[in-house]
């Protein structure tokens, strides 16, 4: 279980508890929070999921792979620390986690 | 007078309508009625890993349970509405409930067009459309049972990748002299030819289905063309018709799906409609569209909801779908229809990764890329964009994706 907590270009906060195993794309769709669409239902297919990771954190995902990697290259508003949270799954490592959402996609 | 918004449909538009609803500050009561016994799920996975057995209900499932609650929102799964009362602004129920309303949001989606031949009624015939569906199909998947899909559409051929891989023997009857005759370039037909029939998947174009054959269960198909398929069970998957009798009898404007305008109107102020069964101006093909879209029913949720609580936002995007089939990821964006020169990126002859770019007179309007996301997202871009493309340089892979428009 990892408390995990969204943060909306406008600067409001969701934060909610999300079970081992489950990506924070899927938690955030259930849990209705505005920013993140997850369209293509998490096959790393449209990037409407775009997340910003704090530097701090980034050590504790798992490694990019190139598919996402594509995505977020040619993704507009993607930056250095540009991730798509269909393809992070959640974990007790991630406990605490607070991700921007861009604006794009509000 | 009631301010309570009611959505009929429970899919993925009346699902974004709740929350966009909330999210735009709307307070007031919100009744939402579908009439399957489940609450809003996708719909893409079912013919794609939900059918494979990969992921289950909960997985598919759009919101989790206690989201309705929080939200302040009254389910009533299993309810179909009968009646739009617009006169005296209410609805009614297949129990013979009435339920008054301020506002309505047409969100009912669309079902499958039925194959009205001999034997239509027999055990063994199915569709795929819903949970229930694809429960009834997977019954049948065991090795070595035979399948006939009838229609290579996106669906029937999802189905056939599905089923070759649970080692089923399938063969594909298609009317067209292609698969995917109505919405790509033959170079892409031939490309998902070639690959089904390396995956062990019969396909037979230019076969029109007269009839179902048996006494009780089907034991084959017979075409027009006098020939005979033996079969344990069938998918037909020959495309879908948008809901709209209860807007036809409610007396709003259809025409190809229920006509709206950018901002979910129909022509009744006080009801907005979105997803599969609109019909909507789109302002980047300059005609009206119908979509059959997760992509188009989200946009036109959050457009709906957006417009019932008071504020504009309108829909304007360029549309865009997906479909996975063995270990191909097709992304399709925009509609080919009416291009005048198709530009091929890539060797779909020798490899399973390229790209086609639809241009109409110089103008990029479609893209479909076959494993190829750098050209999906840009294709994104440039085709909202209306770019004019130089085919050569599209061609030409020493040229980056990202320049490609020059």
């Amino acid at each position: 279980m990892a408390k995990i907590t969204y943060i909306e270009h406008d600067g409001t906060e969701h934060t909610i508890e999300v079970e081992n195993g489950v990506s924070l794309m899927e938690a955030a769709v259930k849990q209705g929070i505005p920013g993140i669409d997850g369209d293509c239902g998490g096959a790393c297919a449209c990037a409407t999921c775009m997340v910003f990771v704090p530097e701090e954190w980034q050590g504790k995902l798992a490694g990019i792979e190139t598919m996402e990697e594509t995505m977020l290259e040619f993704c507009e508003h993607s930056a250095e620390n540009s991730r798509l949270c269909c393809q992070i799954i959640a974990s007790n490592e991630l406990d605490g986690i607070r991700l921007t959402l861009p604006e794009s996609q509000h | 007078m009631a301010d309570d918004i009611l959505i009929i449909g429970a899919g993925q538009a009346a699902a974004q309508a709740v929350q966009s609803l909330r999210a735009e500050g709307f307070a007031g009561p919100i009744r939402i009625f579908g009439d399957e016994p489940y609450a809003p799920y996708q719909r893409p996975p079912l013919s794609k890993k939900f059918l494979a057995g990969e992921i289950g209900y909960d997985r598919v499932e759009l919101k989790g349970h206690d989201f309705y609650a929080q939200s302040g929102v009254e389910t009533h799964w299993g309810t179909r509405v009968t009646e739009i009362d617009r006169k005296n602004k209410r609805i009614f129920t297949a129990e013979g409930r009435e339920y008054p309303y301020g506002k309505l949001i047409l969100a009912m989606g669309s079902r499958v067009r039925e194959l009205n031949v001999p034997g239509f009624d027999l055990k063994g015939v199915h569709y795929l459309r819903n949970i229930d569906d694809v429960k009834a199909i997977q019954e049948h998947f065991r090795d070595g049972t035979k399948m006939v899909v009838v229609g290579g559409g996106y669906i029937g051929l999802e189905v056939a990748a599905v089923a070759a891989k649970r080692g089923i023997d399938v063969t594909v009857l298609e009317t067209a002299d292609r698969v995917l005759a109505r919405v790509v370039d033959p170079i892409v037909s031939q490309f998902y030819e070639r690959v089904h029939r390396e995956a062990g998947v019969k396909i037979e174009t230019g076969v029109t289905v007269s009839g179902f054959e048996g006494t009780d269960r089907i034991t084959a198909v017979t075409s027009g063309e006098g020939k005979e398929y033996p079969c344990d069970f069938v998918v037909v998957g020959i495309g879908i018709i948008p809901n709209t009798a209860l807007a036809v009898e409610a007396g709003l404007e259809v025409e190809n799906g229920i006509v709206v305008d950018e901002f979910c109107r129909t022509s009744d102020p006080d009801i907005c409609a979105a997803g599969d069964c609109t019909s909507h101006p789109n302002a980047v093909y300059g005609r009206r569209l119908r979509l059959e879209s997760v992509h188009n029913a989200i946009e036109q949720g959050k457009t709906a909801a957006a417009t019932l609580a008071g504020k504009q936002k309108p829909y304007d995007q360029v549309p865009w779908f997906w479909s996975d089939q063995y270990d191909l990821k097709l992304q399709i964006v925009g509609l080919s229809a009416g291009y005048t020169e198709a530009v091929v990126r890539g060797d779909p002859e020798n490899s399973r990764s390229f790209a086609v770019f639809y241009l109409k007179d110089g103008v990029l309007v479609a893209v479909d890329a076959v494993n190829r996301a750098p050209e999906f997202m840009m294709a994104k871009v440039l085709t909202q964009k209306k770019a004019k493309l130089d085919p050569a340089r599209i061609r030409d892979e020493s040229i980056g994706v990202k320049e490609i428009a020059g």
